[in-house]
Order: C-alpha cells, then structure tokens, then sequence
C-alpha cells in the first residue's frame, strides 16, 4: 500500500486523560451523557473513513473535534478544483494534492492529539481485510457501488458496525449495518444497479451542503455507537429531503435469507464487486452505442470551410446557459417528441458536454432514419480542450 | 383507497419531475401499476422484462418493506403511502 503510516499496534488503551484534554473536550465532561467514562472511550476508539470527499469532509472534521483516538482515512484520489464545492476539509491550496494527505494536515491542526493514519490506496478485495482489522467502526463515505458491497462484506465479515450514509442531489439516507441483530447493505440491496441507470454527482450535481449533513448524521452515529448512548439507526433508514426539509424513516429488516449476514451465510470471502456491478476495469467507459462521429477539430475545419452543418445541442437548458456553440437546443428526453424540428436533408452534427448523451441521440436518431449524422466526439468539453479554450468547462 | 406514492429523486425525471401521484389503488400492486401507466418510462427503471420489481428498488407501505408484508399484493387503505428506495450512491462514474 502507497503512503501508509504504520498504525500502533498493541498500544495500551487509555486510562485517563491529561489537563488539556479535560479542557479541550470542557463541552463534553460536563454532560453526563459523556463524562471523564464516555471521553475515554472515544480517546480509545479506532474508527476508519473509507473516503475522504463530501460525506468524509464533516466526518473527518467531527470525529477529529470529539477526541476519536485514531482515526483512519481511506483514500486514494487527489483533490480536484471541483470538489471545493462541497468537500470542506480543503482549501485552495490543497487542489492537486493526495486528499489523505490533504486531510491529516487539517485535521490533525484541529486535533493534534489524535492518531491519523492513512490509506492513500484503492479498497479492494485483496486489501479491505487487512486495512478494517485494527478499527472498531468502520464509516462508509464512499462514492460508488463496488465499494459499498465490498465495505459491507468486509465489515460483516470482520464483524464491525459500518455507518452507512449516501447522497444523491437533494436526497440522503443514513443507517447503520453490520451490527450483530441488525440488516447489512445486502438486506437492503441484494443487487445492484446497472452501470449508467443511477447517475453520479458528476453528472447529476450535489447541493454542497448535503453531504455536510448527512456526514455530520453519520458523525453523530459513530460517536454514539462509541459512546453507547442514545437510539442509534439499526434497523432504521433515515432518508433526508433537503428540498422539502423534511426526514422520513423506514423499517429495515435483516433479511433472514440474505447470504452475507443471515441464518445460512453462503458468502464467505470478499469477491470481484466491479464484476458483481457489471462494471468492467476502472477505464474510462466508452460510448454505450457506436455511432459515427466528428472531432471538435474536424468540425471546426468543416464550419471554416463554409459547410452547411445543422448543431444540435441534446444537454439541458441551464447548461445551455453556462455555455454552448449556438447549437439548436433540444434536451435528450424531449427528442423523441420534437424530431420534427429536425431537417432530415441536412447534415447534423450531436453534441452534449462529454459526447455520451450525444452518442444516444446519435443511435436514436439514426433509428428513426436520419443518414446524416454525426456525433461530436468528447462534447463541448473536447471542443474547449481542442478547438476554443475560452469556452469555459463545467 | 386512495394512495400516495412517492417518488425518489433519481426516478423524477421519468415522471415529469413530480416528486408524488396518487391514485386509487387496492393493492401496493395496483397503485404501482397506475404509476407506470401514467409514466410509461418508469417502467424499465422499477421492473425486469419478465415484470419483476428491480432487487435495487425497494418499495415501502408506510414505514414498511412490502418484501416483508405481502409484497405487491399488500393491501392499502386510504392515505396509505408508498415509497420507492432506489440505491444511491452518490460520487463517481462520470460519464
């Protein structure tokens, strides 16, 4: 594993706690919820982050200010400019930088008490063993299916409780698995979506803030689960309407046949989740359909020339707004209904911002009978990385 | 009995971006039934081609998981309602 600190092993716990943690965590003595008892057992818990992005940012944050022990980060991504949007454990200056290592320096300056090591590598099959054994609660911040199956898997395979929180636009959900008498992610989700039907934030955006709450419930949980206070959220799927301000709750059963955690457990050992969500590698998928196409430089030489060509834009209003080559607009959804608008006779070229929306009005397209028609390959992205780079990237 | 049926972000814009419909329904089936007519491209986001429910998408009577209860065939009253869960996962995959 790249960059990993060497975690303490058999360290004693702690069994008391020094003048300045006394006055650090003031806040938490005095209620006897917590006290000098419940204090200690946060100083001696060892919790692991699997990511470090919009749910790890408030988790890294919230259980570095409680005094956790030891916190784990898992990570093997660098921050990008995008992510200052939402993941509030980095600054500017941070942006190319290993998010593990980005990370501990902000979290250990708020807490330098605490023990932070990090895992700036992929979780796999092969690893995610090995990585969980020395943590006591595992956090699941991350941002994909594989990983949520493997997380899930591993867990209940060491046995270790896994706060579960995941986001999507507007919406939230948090509970806890893994816990003895309660549901793992597989009770709930035997199977998992097909590639490409469950959109990603990339493509589907986040309200910033909302993994800042959802990762901050998921703080919450782990520090009672430490703590052993309160009601946790076994058994219990809170969901978060962050339009609507509202939260909702539902029942989750362990399921008594699921093949991770129930009576007959058939699987035993942690297996290929890329292969279990129907994706291939981590290459970048290419187009779902093969459809001909154009290059931003071959169309832009085509327009010097004079060429007669019919843009169409198949992205959304407000991306039309933020930029676009004067394409005629027609969302992807509404294309079936407004083909119409279309001059069979003339030679059009599709595009989106990538090139994958595109290549689907494409194949439609040419479905319904239309032989002139090209896709933009890459999108407006490619023709501002090729052609105009003042034609801002979103 | 009439019911409302929820509807989860991710499966908005196949509903004409209502967040809810409701509709008359004796059953958890039926009410799902009047959903995908309505809404005819939900269809292959919450069933199979054999017309199984998705193992991704869970659907709830109240605060209960029909898997549990009578599944499509659990009966409803008046001012039930129904939630769909799809899985999220939030992050990556760009495409």
């Amino acid at each position: 594993m790249a960059a990993t600190t060497q975690p303490q092993t058999g360290a004693k716990p702690a069994t008391s706690l020094s003048n300045e943690e006394i006055l650090r965590y003031s806040r938490h003595l005095i209620m006897p919820e917590v006290g000098m008892e419940g204090q200690l057992k946060l100083k001696n818990a060892k919790v692991l982050l699997i990511g470090t992005g919009g749910l790890g940012a408030p988790l890294g944050l919230y259980l570095a200010a409680a005094g956790v022990g030891r916190l784990g980060l898992v990570d093997f991504d660098v921050v990008d400019f995008t992510n200052l949007q939402r993941q509030v454990t980095f600054g500017s200056d941070d942006v190319g930088k290993p998010k593990t290592e980005a990370a501990r320096a902000r979290l250990s300056n708020l807490n330098p008490d605490i023990q932070i090591d990090t895992f700036e590598t992929k979780l796999t099959s092969d690893n995610a063993l090995e990585v969980f054994k020395d943590f006591d609660v595992i956090v699941d911040g991350t941002d994909n299916f594989p990983t949520r199956y493997l997380v899930n898997d591993a867990s209940v395979l060491l046995g270790k409780p896994n706060v579960y929180g995941s986001i999507f636009r507007f919406e939230g959900q948090a509970t806890v698995f893994g816990m003895p008498e309660g549901p793992c992610y597989r009770c709930l989700y035997p199977e998992p979506p097909p590639p490409g039907l469950v959109p990603s934030c990339a493509e589907g955006g986040v309200l910033g803030v909302l993994p800042g709450i959802v990762g901050s419930i998921q703080a919450m949980e782990t520090i009672k689960l430490i703590l052993g206070a309160g009601e946790n959220l076994v058994g219990r799927l809170l969901l978060f309407d962050a339009l609507g301000m509202k939260f909702r709750e539902l029942k989750l059963r362990k399921n008594p046949n699921c093949p991770m955690c129930g009576e007959h457990r058939t699987i035993h050992k942690l297996i290929d989740y890329y292969e279990f969500c129907g994706v291939r590698g981590e290459e970048a998928p290419g187009p779902d359909v093969q459809v001909p196409e154009i290059t931003p430089r071959e169309l832009k030489s085509r327009l010097d020339r004079g060429d007669d060509l019919f843009i169409l834009d198949v992205r959304e209003p407000h991306e039309f707004q933020i930029c676009n080559l004067n394409g005629h607009l027609i969302p992807l959804g509404e294309l079936p209904r407004r083909v119409h608008e279309l001059d069979s006779s003339r030679e059009i070229v599709a595009h989106c911002r990538s090139g994958k929306r595109s290549a689907e009005a494409v194949d439609f397209l040419r479905k319904a009978g239309f032989r002139k028609i090209l896709n933009l390959r890459g999108g407006i992205l490619a023709w501002s990385d090729d052609v105009d780079p003042r034609v801002p990237k979103y | 009995m009439s019911v409302k049926v929820m509807i989860p972000t991710p499966l908005r814009a196949y509903a004409g971006k209502r967040d809810s419909a409701e509709f008359s329904a004796a059953t958890v089936g039926e009410a799902l039934s009047g959903l995908t007519s309505q809404f005819g491209e939900l269809r292959k986001h919450l069933y199979t081609e054999d017309g199984k429910l998705r193992a991704f998408v869970n659907v709830y009577l109240n605060d209960e998981d029909i898997r549990y209860l009578a599944k499509e065939n659990t009966p409803t009253k008046d001012g039930d309602t129904i939630s769909i869960i799809p899985s999220i996962a939030g992050g990556s995959f760009a495409r």
